[in-house]
């Protein structure tokens, strides 16, 4: 226990160390969480009347973010199904990047649905009376927080046995795995479900907006995953193979034609049959009545989400500037399609026909903008301290060494024989070998 | 070999030095100021009664005992004299046994007045500034139910206009309620009389129903509810029309404060023309059992198997303007319809 603590008192005090890069970064992020507590605290004060949200338009911003997150969330399983299920390895040791960032998205996620709250103050009315099973917010609320003990239970687990230099146990960890991909797929399916199960709102009432979800959240995950996978490997001592950049490439490219598939068939379905319907997809795509506020947006999104999805076809994004640019492209563009592209235009026009436009204020910007913040800070505190933890930088000083027979310092720097290793994480991998990523003076840790 | 963002953990665990130990302290003195200043206005909520200790262990109405109700009503009863120096009436009005209520609204006699929305918004003490209304009027083009064909904000100096007639919207009081179904904290729920209530005091405000409601009946407190105080209905009850705290849930209750004692809606009474009519469909010889049975009656958006307790029905003569009784009101208003023109009763709104 007190060794525990010891590691965690050491996480702590390493979360502030790092270069004039790390800590401006650091700082940064920082300042824009407080410009979001501080707008938060506003929003408390005075109400929800400091966002653009109205009785017509219920739902903005935060209810946005928070379900692109939870999809960006559900998206680490794609690192999980190649490397436990398909025994991918060049993903092997890249799989708890990915949980890590499940960890930072679904407490953005949990801030998101907070925030939007009208009485946080009441929050443990939830505890209480928990409408459950029929309501579908009541099974959000139990996956997203299962989701989030699932993967902090396997990050932690994983991390703490390779400070530890232990062998983990498969028990430990590998059910919850398995576990944690069908659960991966729950949290962003029953998150569309509290959408597609309203009657009063046909925009949503649709069939394949959960899968829809999934596509969209497998393209968007992935490809933010490409691009901080580049900052570790620039930035640290892990190895992140380009094969394993190629492997997260092809699995964006296929979830991007599924999404951009089933856009065709929602706006097939909704503009051929042109019935009643079809009032809130004319508003967002063509605008109704004159009003068109959000036809900017969507054709944005079209628009880099296709030109996405052609770079990533082509050979040249093989190349990492060209799949970078693809990556960002496809991050934002998801962004707009599931925010301003699904959200908001189901309010519009409101189930009694009138128009109502919506525009989110500055201080609910701030206030999004600051969550967002907090997540990429938690990811670069979870990232900073797990890659020395990894590369057997750092470790505990009374196991090191003696755990499993005389270390070999400074030897191997690559795997002899990747075949031969078993299933397991990264943190395995640290443990049952000499770590990979030495530094000629590791000797010197403490 | 590339830089490094951050080199080795010792850094980490590096011995405090005087240097590093003021340096650290300057920082920590200086992040606890610039959190502290990002949570400067919080300061305001010093003078605000909303977060009281009783209010945060009040339980859900279903839950309280008589005691602990009568110990909530005395709490609203002194935060709305302290509030609005008035003592106001308080009481919690249980539903009666064999009663189920339904409205039923004559859409050949609405004249699309409003008279209907204020008498709501002055009887059930909603917020004027901003404003919260439960009964919204649409002026329709004849031959469509389609509410998108719909004009929320006419401003005519007359009203009716001959070519429209006018659908006035409230809560439907479903049997199936979409609103309930998707609470996740029980604060909404339908009573046995028929009518869906709101426990204000339970409620989160996730907007959750009101993003299920199709007949847009639901309102949020977005900010805090503002009424002048020599405007406030001293005749509340728990469940209606109280004053609500900023972020919660609020819509028409069928005016249960007055309906369960046998009184009849403020919106019906303030109907001039009596397109209106509520009562007890259990009850075979109450005017609404009357009307279900002989009228031409239509519910709003019944493919959505929501099974609304507010029916619409038009008179056997429609067009309005060639309804007989129709003169006889627009008489009573003191607006006698031009003899050779059929179509519009007028009356100033």
């Amino acid at each position: 226990m007190i060794r525990y603590l010891n590691f965690l008192w050491r996480c702590f005090r390493l979360s502030f160390v790092g270069d004039w890069r790390y800590t401006l970064w650091m700082f940064v992020l920082t300042v824009a969480v407080l410009f979001g507590v501080n707008a938060y605290c506003k929003q408390f004060v005075l109400g929800l009347a400091t966002t653009g949200m109205t009785d017509q338009v219920s739902w903005g911003l935060y209810i946005a973010n928070f379900t692109y997150l939870v999809g960006m969330a559900a998206a680490a399983v794609m690192l999980v199904i190649p490397v436990y299920v398909y025994h991918n390895r060049e993903l092997h040791d890249l799989v708890i990047f990915g949980e890590l960032f499940a960890v930072s998205a679904i407490m953005m996620a949990l801030l998101f649905v907070t925030v939007d709250l009208g009485r946080p103050d009441r929050f443990h009315h939830l505890l209480l009376r928990f409408n459950f099973p029929i309501s579908m917010l009541t099974w959000d609320v139990i996956v997203l927080n299962g989701y989030l003990l699932l993967n902090l239970h396997i990050c932690g687990y994983l991390i703490y046995c390779a400070y530890r230099r232990r062998q983990p146990s498969r028990l430990f960890y590998i059910p919850f795995v398995f576990l944690a991909i069908v659960w991966a797929i729950s949290i962003h399916t029953v998150t569309a479900f509290l959408y597609s199960g309203l009657g009063g709102r046909p925009f949503w009432n649709s069939a394949v907006i959960a899968p829809r979800f999934l596509a969209s959240a497998f393209a968007a995950g992935p490809a933010f995953l490409v691009l901080t996978l580049q900052v570790i490997r620039s930035a640290t001592r892990y190895e992140v193979t380009d094969k394993a950049l190629l492997t997260l490439r092809n699995i964006i490219t296929v979830a991007m034609t599924i999404n951009m598939f089933l856009l065709g068939s929602e706006l097939f379905t909704e503009f051929y049959t042109h019935s009643a319907h079809v009032a809130s997809a004319q508003y967002l795509w063509f605008g109704l009545n004159g009003r068109h506020a959000l036809i900017p947006w969507i054709w944005t999104a079209l628009a880099m989400n296709s030109v996405a999805l052609v770079l990533l076809y082509l050979p040249a994004s093989r190349r990492p500037p060209i799949l970078n640019t693809a990556c960002v492209l496809l991050i934002v563009g998801v962004w707009i399609e599931k925010g301003m592209g699904l959200i908001v235009p189901a309010f519009i026009p409101s189930p009694l026909g009138e128009i109502v436009e919506y525009e989110p204020t500055l201080n609910e910007t701030l206030v999004s903008l600051g969550i967002w913040a907090f997540g990429l800070l938690l990811y670069s505190i979870l990232v900073r301290v797990t890659v020395p933890v990894l590369t057997g930088e750092l470790v505990d000083e009374d196991t090191a060494g003696n755990a499993f027979g005389p270390e070999r310092p400074g030897v191997s720097v690559h795997e002899p024989n990747r075949d031969a290793v078993p299933l397991g994480g990264p943190a395995l991998r640290a443990a049952s070998n000499p770590p990979r990523h030495l530094s000629p003076n590791w000797e010197s840790v403490p | 070999m590339t830089t490094r963002i951050w080199d080795g953990p010792s850094a980490g665990d590096a011995p405090t030095t005087r240097r590093s130990f003021l340096r650290n302290s300057v920082a920590a003195a200086g992040g606890i100021t610039a959190l502290a200043a990002a949570l400067s206005p919080l300061r305001e909520l010093a003078g605000q009664a909303d977060f009281s200790v009783a209010q945060f262990l009040q339980k859900h109405y279903k839950e309280m005992s008589a005691q602990e109700m009568e110990a909530a009503l005395e709490r609203i009863r002194s935060e709305v004299e302290r509030r609005y120096e008035i003592r106001p009436h308080v009481r919690d009005i249980r539903p009666q046994a064999g009663v189920e209520f339904v409205y039923a609204l004559n859409l050949s006699r609405c004249i699309g007045c409003r008279r209907c929305v204020y008498a709501c918004v002055e009887e059930n003490n909603q917020s004027r500034e901003p404003q919260i209304q439960y009964i919204r009027v649409l002026e329709m083009p004849r031959g469509t139910l389609d509410l998108e064909k719909g004009n929320h904000h006419y401003d005519r100096p007359t009203v009716p206009d001959a070519s429209h007639f006018y659908l006035p919207v409230q809560c439907h009081q479903c049997a199936n309620p979409p609103c309930v179904k998707v609470c996740p904290v029980e604060a909404t729920w339908q009573e046995p009389d028929g009518i869906t209530v709101i426990d204000y005091d339970w409620c989160i405000g996730c907007r959750y129903c009101e993003a299920a409601c199709p007949y847009w009946a639901r309102r949020f407190n977005f900010a805090e509810p503002s009424v002048p105080a020599d405007q406030i209905n001293p005749e509340m009850s728990y469940l209606s029309n109280r004053p609500r705290p900023k972020g919660v849930m609020e819509k028409c209750h069928f005016c249960l404060h007055r309906t369960r004692e046998g009184r009849l809606p403020a919106c019906l009474e303030a109907c001039p023309t009596g397109a209106r009519k509520f009562g007890n469909v259990l009850d075979p010889d109450s005017e609404v059992s009357q009307i279900l049975k002989t009228k031409r009656v239509l519910v709003l958006k019944e493919e959505v198997g929501t099974l609304p307790r507010f029916f619409y029905y038009f008179d056997e003569r429609y067009p309005r303007g060639l309804d007989p009784d129709a003169a006889p009101i627009a008489e009573s208003l003191g607006h006698l319809p031009a003899p050779d023109d059929p179509a519009p009763t007028e009356h100033h709104s």
